[in-house]
């Protein structure tokens, strides 16, 4: 099982990625530049939080034209798994590998603290160690994450099961006052139909080690690892 | 030929920031504006003479790399020489 994280010029988690799956899970890590035309065979990619390209035109808008993403949406087309944090998540936006858009959070504000997240699927690579309607605490730091597409399309959206995450209280509940920019319906991740795809707000690498005195993020790394060894 | 491509967010999407720019301008005296957008606005120069082509190219611009179409709105507008 190989993973492969993508580094954009202004990509600033790559390492964080690199790290949880290198020195926490123990596993055969890559870097790989968004010049690359190939993924060295990569079983997993991630594409990391950051300011890809600077945010210029649009947070991801960039990135999802680099060479690179050539490569990761025929991965993500052949059921190869992908993983999206952050401006990673906004570049498979952008890139048109998951639906919808994001707009500047509703507060104008930089929102950088941590939230609750309510798991609501559990049958994915990602998901598949956690428990429906668990509840996980993981960071935020972002401008623009306020989730937005066309009503009847978040409605088919939910109907697939397709958001994986929403912003919730500590205990669960999907409210307003726990929803940290605005995001529609509270959507905090999202998959793909075929599931291998998933992209997600909050920073799961930034809580994978009781150092950090969190370590809620780990699971979702734990588990895409260990689906990804059985894939294969 | 020079055309002016501008990109605004979409009349039925809140728009945070031309929000946050109204309540401004009351603040610095200016009453009675009832709504402000706020996009972006590119200048573009392209090889062409030809009406129509720049036209379609522009379009095309828009709809792969200057705009979202999920949230955005834009128009083209042809500058004369």
């Amino acid at each position: 099982m190989k993973c492969g994280v993508v580094v954009f010029p202004g990509s600033n988690c790559d390492h964080d990625a690199y790290h949880v799956l290198k020195h926490v899970l123990e596993q055969d890590v890559t870097f790989l530049w968004h010049q690359d035309e190939s993924l060295q065979g990569c079983d997993l990619v991630v594409l990391p939080g950051g300011f890809s390209y600077g945010d210029y035109l649009r947070a991801g808008a960039m990135a999802a034209l680099s060479p690179v993403m050539a490569a990761v949406k025929r991965h993500a087309e052949a059921g190869g798994l992908v993983l999206g944090i952050c401006n990673g998540f906004q570049v498979l936006l952008e890139a048109g590998l998951l639906p919808g858009a994001m707009r500047r959070n509703a507060s104008l504000r930089f929102q950088c603290k941590d939230v609750h997240l309510r798991v609501e699927r559990t049958d994915l690579p990602y998901t598949h160690t956690l428990r429906a309607g668990q509840v996980l605490r993981m960071p935020i730091a972002h401008a623009e994450g306020n989730y937005e597409d066309a009503p009847e399309k978040l409605d088919a959206l939910e109907a697939a099961g397709r958001v994986v995450f929403r912003y919730c209280t500590p205990e669960g509940e999907v409210t307003p006052e726990a929803n940290p920019n605005g995001a529609a319906r509270g959507i905090a991740g999202i998959c793909n139909a075929g599931g291998n795809v998933l992209g997600l707000m909050p920073h799961p690498e930034r809580c994978s080690e009781p150092i950090l005195g969190n370590t809620d993020g780990l699971a979702l790394f734990a588990g895409v690892v260990a689906a990804a060894g059985a894939m294969r | 030929m020079k055309a002016r491509v501008t990109v605004y967010p979409r009349r039925e999407i809140l728009d945070p920031q031309g929000k946050a720019i109204r309540d401004a301008l009351s603040r610095v005296g200016f009453a009675g504006v009832d709504d402000v957008r706020a996009g972006k606005s590119f200048e573009i120069s392209l090889g062409t003479e030809d009406a129509a082509e720049a036209e379609s190219t522009l379009r095309q611009m828009c709809e792969k790399l200057l705009a979202n179409t999920v949230v955005e709105d834009y128009a083209v507008e042809l500058i004369r020489p």
